[in-house]
């Protein structure tokens, strides 16, 4: 039964012009079993909650803390908050050229499992788990995200999740730049994940279409950098109807 | 890694430079003068090379130890060993002969003053002849020690339909300036392998003779970890029609090593290939002088060859700051009757978006960092013929990797 707790997070990003103040004191709590959506306008500093929990580099903590089940997180490097069991499905993920895919997932699964799964029960795993998601065995032998379509990337970024099963998955717009079917066959994988094991998942997204495919428990609004409104899945209804209009006002109103 | 792929591009960041030129002449006057390039035996037919020529522009002329100017005493001797060169392996001859040889100079001629003081200065080559179908032979170049300096002769020929793999390994130090000749029958073909696995203080300056008969292939991998500064100049000449060579290189630079490689490829001859793909690696430290590595890939095309098939790249991974790579691929095209002509370059940094990408799934940072060189050099190291060497070549990878501790 995992939890992560971000309490009163302030973070900036170091920028040429020196650095600059995105998150202003996000609290948020998810545990095992819950999908918490986040949704904010564009620039709302979304991303850089993912990434500041994701150990970016170019992200610093100002304030506040992060635990997963007690342990804190920030404290450790970008690795070893992976192998504590936390996921980030990127919003842009990076390509890696020379180093397979097949490579890759591999080097992964050694690490955060701890020893190298045997050969022969991973290959059918990894086997599994791409036609799951409907890509083709091709792209185990193509460089990491290299020269893939955004489709194919946010993928292989749930074809990752799907087998490194972290205890918390941050999903930071996976849904965007996803046709209709694609969205479909990777929302199913978001599912999967979640019905195997007692895992919490943290969906970033900027529009409710996914959310027709992965009921959120708890619907969070974000603006200004920070959580400004949270409730149930209907609060997804009303930015529907309503858009952020109203948040972005009070955000700007409170900082 | 972030690309700038083809010519003409140029990228640098805190203290990494990297840089790439590209010229592409189609007739008219030959931008590089690789066309019309000077050769002789003589070394005082060279004017002494003060940095600023085109072909000496990268080389750092003080870390020479005077092997260009007349200055070293040349009192070393590099000992060339043969392995399984004792008569008892078939297909192989080994012999010590003089410079009057009529086969010495089969293979090309000097295109610089260092390689013609090597050949102005030899007393004795080695003359290695395989014949048949020989199993590898493994000849080492040994330095003559700290503070020497040397010259030697060898040369490596095949006769008509042989088929043979050679693995030259260059070891030890001091200042060594050599011609290694490849005369390669009709009909054969010759794999070889040259290594620079020289010792910190070494200074290797190699010019590389190749001579292609009818439908002769040579397979060539030049591997390149060691030494202060190494520079390789192989030359390609076609004698006949049907030549192919592959031409591969592998280079890992530290802190402070230059290692420059200056191929040139000259088609003269009708329907020939050629397939050039170099790979450099360069990793810098704060406060040593830059990792350096210079590669030139001149392909002439004259009005003769027609048919020609021709590729060249190179690739460099810039993995940390303190570090430059430059590359230089050039084409010159005298002929419109070509099967096809292609170059490329493309030098990229292993960057913190990658290593954030993949410490990001639990791979530490030294695990990422190796997946990614292993990963650039795989497709160079899986063409290396003996696995033994292949092996060992795969360790010094992994052991240079391990020297700045990531
Ligand atoms: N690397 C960066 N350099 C400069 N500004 C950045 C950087 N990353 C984020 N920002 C700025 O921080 C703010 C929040 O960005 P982001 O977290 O990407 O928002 P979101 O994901 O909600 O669209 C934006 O104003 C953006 O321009
Ligand atoms: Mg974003």
């Amino acid at each position: 039964m995992s939890t992560l707790e971000i309490k009163d997070l302030h973070a900036s990003v170091t920028t040429d012009a020196g650095a600059k103040e995105i998150l202003r004191g996000v609290d948020l709590t998810v545990r095992a079993g819950e999908t918490h959506a986040i949704m904010g306008p564009n620039g709302s500093g979304k991303s850089t909650l993912a990434y500041a929990i994701a150990g970016h580099p170019k992200y610093e903590i100002t304030g506040g803390e992060v635990l997963l089940d007690g342990e804190n997180v920030l404290e450790m490097t970008v690795d070893e908050r992976a192998r504590a069991g936390l996921f980030l499905a990127m919003q842009y993920p990076v390509e890696v050229p020379g180093v397979s895919m097949a490579n890759f997932l591999r080097s992964a699964a050694t690490a955060v499992r701890g020893e190298a799964p045997k050969l022969r029960t991973w290959v059918k795993e990894v086997k599994g788990a791409m036609d799951d998601l409907e890509i083709d065995q091709a792209f185990a032998e193509r460089s990491v995200n290299e020269g893939f379509s955004g489709g194919e990337k946010k993928r292989h970024e749930v074809l990752q999740l799907s087998l490194l099963k972290p205890k918390v998955a941050i999903l930071d717009e996976t849904d965007s730049g996803l046709d209709v079917d694609a969205l479909r066959v990777v929302s199913e994988g978001v599912n999967r994940y979640k019905a195997a094991g007692d895992v919490g998942v943290l969906l970033i997204t900027h529009y409710t279409r996914i959310l027709k495919h992965i009921t959120p428990d708890f619907v969070h609004v974000f603006a200004g950098g920070k959580v400004v409104e949270s409730g149930g899945a209907e609060l997804a209804d009303e930015l529907e109807t309503n858009g952020y209009v109203k948040f972005t006002g009070a955000a700007a109103a409170a900082s | 890694m972030s690309s700038s792929q083809t010519t003409g591009t140029q990228a640098s960041a805190e203290n990494v430079a990297v840089a790439a030129e590209g010229k592409y002449g189609q007739g008219g006057v030959p931008p590089s003068g690789a066309m019309e390039r000077f050769l002789s035996y003589d070394v005082e037919a060279f004017e002494v090379p003060g940095g600023r020529e085109e072909n000496w522009r990268f080389t750092p002329m003080k870390r020479l130890r005077g092997l260009h100017d007349g200055t070293a005493a040349f009192d070393g001797t590099a000992v060339i060993d043969v392995a399984a060169g004792d008569g008892s392996a078939d297909g192989v001859t080994v012999e010590s002969v003089g410079r009057d040889d009529e086969r010495i100079g089969k293979g090309g001629i000097p295109a610089d003053r260092v390689a013609a003081q090597a050949w102005s200065a030899f007393r004795e080559a080695t003359v290695v002849t395989l014949d048949g179908t020989p199993e590898p032979v493994t000849i080492t170049l040994n330095g003559p020690g700290t503070g020497a300096t040397a010259v030697a002769h060898l040369q490596i020929r095949t006769t008509p339909h042989a088929e043979a793999t050679v693995v030259v390994e260059g070891r030890g130090s001091g200042a060594l300036a050599d011609n290694i000749e490849f005369v390669v029958a009709d009909g054969s073909k010759l794999t070889v392998v040259v290594t620079e696995e020289w010792a910190d203080d070494a200074v290797h300056v190699s010019g590389q003779h190749i001579a292609l008969g009818r439908d002769a292939t040579i397979v060539a991998t030049s591997v390149a970890f060691g030494g202060d500064l190494v520079r390789v100049s192989p030359t390609v000449n076609y004698t006949a029609p049907g030549g192919s060579a592959e031409l591969f290189g592998l280079g890992f630079a530290d802190a402070g090593q230059h290692l420059e490689q200056r191929l040139l490829v000259d088609h003269s001859t009708p329907n020939c290939s050629s397939n050039v793909l170099y790979k450099n690696a360069l990793q810098g430290e704060e406060g040593v002088t830059d990792a350096h590595t210079v590669w030139i890939g001149d392909v002439l095309i004259r009005a003769a060859a027609e048919q020609t098939e021709t590729f060249e790249f190179n690739r460099n991974l810039v993995l940390t700051a303190h570090a430059r790579a430059d590359s230089v691929p050039n084409l010159e095209i005298e002929t419109g009757e070509i099967a096809g002509a292609g170059h490329a370059s493309a030098t990229g940094r292993f960057d913190d978006e990658q290593l954030f990408y993949l410490q990001s799934r639990g791979i530490p940072e030294d695990v990422a960092r190796r997946l990614v060189v292993r990963g650039f050099f795989g497709e160079i190291l899986a063409r290396i013929p003996v696995a033994e060497l292949r092996e060992r070549l795969e360790a010094a990878v992994e052991a240079e990797l391990a020297v700045t501790g990531v």
